[in-house]
């Protein structure tokens, strides 16, 4: 109790509000400007986050997020252009329910059930990662190890449509992120005697290479236009309580496979969105209604997308393993600030990690007065010259690489990483599994050395113990599970 | 030539095989079995079969196709051709050309004058008015320093701007 009342105390700092306040702007520009994703938001923010004390860096990255999330719905709407990819899933919809002079009910959906299905995220949240961080204080190597393995394969087999091109990116990340001195025998590898790589290569640089860089060249490559909105958007929260007395197993359900969606590693709210706007429609009594501008599958869709962002803190808390890309990068700032993630955060930080607790209450609460800010200035915000931002947002990507080591050498890492990402995803390569790679290696590398010197040769070891053996299990049914869906899917095709 | 799966497969494989040969000079942790090459040599490993696996899967699917026609791809997996289109090539050249040109160059020249010219270079080459341009790109480049150098204390570099810095 003494911690809640100190973290309450952490929250209300003016300084904490204040950056609050602001990142929401942020966040809500963001994700309500066509290609510009909440993980480049979050990427963004990192060179910001390494100026300000723990809990408001925190407070940033999740109030923008949340925030970018529900604003990808608004060009969606408006324009048929999904503002982030978590919004992709269900623009069809939303912009046939605009087409049918529904544009105030659409985004209404997209905001209040943003905030219910993120509320249940962030109270899922705090009821789970206690609890499993409890349990995770036994946990020795080999589960740990068994947990980085399940964590790279969800990564590679959720996220991606097609596993191989996944795989080849998660291998490439931990080959990248093996370079440098940090490996259990500190031998400087792939240094080629170059100083600037035996701490091995920046995760922040390589970051806000792959994930913003890459969008401006995409930009570059291909700059979609955007039509001219000139629509008067009505009263948003009309109706609203009606659809919450029609829809409440959808809400329930998007709000709960989002955070689990959330949870698993390497799939985020994109994927959470998709999932639940399938499942909708399965599971709906008039599923021929979608897409034709029908509530329904926004609102399960919706409230999805925004839960995944709280699930995805879970494992990244507990175990220090992303649930997401944007969790990647929080970790990543997590280690800046002293606040290691892992099970003992709960015990020696406690405080801190109320505080991000009440931070996403907060976030959430406050994207209702916010959000239906931005949804009036919706039209006006899409009108921003997109020309004339991409060039600015890569110059802030230039000085942040630089300013987290002040190394010239980082911007280079940016630029590698930059075209890296925009070539790789171009040929249909996704991204994120390298930078979990990048990340989870490293951890990997020191459990499965640690796990090898223990066992003696005796590979038995490795599952003996019941949550190792549970976890090995389940890593080998995702496994399987994905080779015969596989298989089902070239047998569906008819033979080759 | 467009590039596709297959090339990218053998450049992976050829990188592969680089590393695996690379880790082989590594040295044995004392009194352990398993050194510092253990770990890359798995991922280069399963990096190499991957690449044969890719190299394999683009063949399939070329075969499948038309003859002189795109490779066919799973249905429903409508696969960006990647290929940047004509009218949007030097915008992308020109991206690419100013970042590397701006880590060249920024100590030399300092980050007003580098940041300022990578601006204008990226906005002309995004179709932006020249008059809005040049004030548009000062402003940003000036904000920015103020910001990162100022406030954050951030060691951008003057260059030759270094006998007038403020």
């Amino acid at each position: 109790m003494n911690a809640f009342i100190t973290a309450l105390g952490m929250v209300a700092d003016p300084l904490v509000l204040g950056v609050m306040f602001a990142s929401a702007l942020f966040g809500l520009f963001v994700g309500a400007v066509p290609g510009l994703t909440a993980t480049m938001a979050t990427a963004l923010l990192v060179p910001i986050t390494f100026f300000l004390p723990p809990v408001a860096a925190i407070a940033a990255m999740v109030t923008a997020t949340a925030m970018a999330i529900f604003a990808g719905d608004i060009p969606g709407a408006l324009v048929r252009i999904p503002g982030t990819p978590a919004s992709a899933a269900y623009t069809d919809e939303s912009y046939a329910m605009t087409r049918k002079g529904q544009a105030e009910t659409a985004l209404g959906i997209g905001l209040v059930f943003s905030v219910i299905g993120g509320l249940f995220g962030t109270a899922v949240l705090i009821v789970a990662a206690p609890a499993l961080a409890e349990a995770a204080l036994s946990f020795s190597s080999f589960e740990y190890f068994w947990l980085v393995v399940l964590g790279l394969t969800c990564a590679v087999f959720i996220t991606a449509d097609r596993p191989l091109k996944g795989f080849i990116m998660l291998l490439l990340g931990l080959l990248l992120g093996s370079v440098g001195l940090e490996n259990p025998a500190a031998h400087p590898r792939f240094t080629f005697g170059n100083a600037d790589l035996t701490g091995g290569l920046s995760l922040v640089p390589a970051m806000i290479g792959l994930f913003a860089v890459s969008e401006i060249l995409r930009f570059a490559a291909d700059p979609v236009s955007i039509a001219e909105v000139n629509r008067q958007v009505g009263s948003v929260f009309r109706g609203m309580g009606g659809l919450m007395r029609r829809y409440p197993a959808q809400t329930l359900r998007g709000s709960v496979l989002g955070t689990v969606i959330g949870a698993l590693p390497g799939a985020g709210a994109d994927i959470a969105a998709w999932m639940s706007y399938a499942m909708s429609r399965k599971l709906s009594r008039e599923p021929e209604k979608f897409g034709t501008g029908h509530p329904e599958g926004l609102v399960e869709a919706g409230a999805a997308n925004n839960s995944a962002l709280a699930g995805a803190w879970i494992p990244a808390l507990v175990f220090g393993i992303p649930g997401d890309s944007i969790t990647a990068i929080v970790i990543g700032v997590l280690y800046m600030k002293n606040m290691n993630p892992g099970p003992t955060i709960f015990m020696n930080n406690a405080a801190s990690i109320y505080a991000v607790f009440i931070v996403f209450v907060l976030a959430n609460l406050l994207m209702l007065p916010l959000g239906w800010l931005c949804i009036k200035a919706g039209a006006r915000i899409l009108k921003v010259p997109r020309n004339i931002l991409m060039p600015i947002i890569l110059l802030f990507c230039v000085v942040g690489a630089f300013a987290i080591n002040n190394a010239r050498f980082d911007v280079l890492l940016l630029i590698l990483f930059g075209l890296l990402g925009w070539f790789m995803e171009s040929r249909g390569f996704p991204v994120a599994p390298t930078i979990l790679g990048m990340l989870l290696g490293t951890m990997l590398e020191e459990h499965f050395i640690r796990s090898m010197i223990k066992a003696e040769g005796n590979w038995l070891v490795f599952v003996e113990r019941p949550i190792a053996g549970g976890l090995a299990l389940f890593t080998a049914v995702v496994w399987a599970g994905s080779a015969w869906y596989a298989w089902q899917r070239r047998r569906a095709r008819g033979p080759a | 030539m467009r590039i596709h799966d297959g090339h990218i497969g053998g450049v992976l494989l050829a990188l592969s095989l680089l590393v695996l040969w690379h880790i082989q000079g590594f040295p044995d942790m004392p009194g352990q079995a398993h050194g510092p090459a253990l770990f890359p040599g798995l991922a280069a490993f399963g990096l190499a079969v991957s690449s044969v696996l890719l190299i394999i899967q683009h063949r399939r699917q070329a075969r499948l196709a038309p003859p002189g026609g795109e490779p066919a791809t799973a249905p429903g997996l409508d696969e960006a051709s990647g290929a940047v289109a004509p009218a949007n090539r030097l915008a992308v050249a020109v991206t690419i050309v100013g970042l590397f040109a701006y880590w060249l160059l920024v100590d030399r020249i300092g980050f007003l004058v580098a940041a300022s010219a990578l601006l204008v270079a990226l906005m002309s080459a995004y179709r932006v008015r020249l008059a809005l341009a040049v004030p548009v790109s000062l402003v940003a480049a000036l904000l920015v320093h103020t910001a990162f150098f100022k406030l954050l204390k951030v060691p951008l570099p003057w260059g030759v701007l270094a006998p007038v810095a403020w």
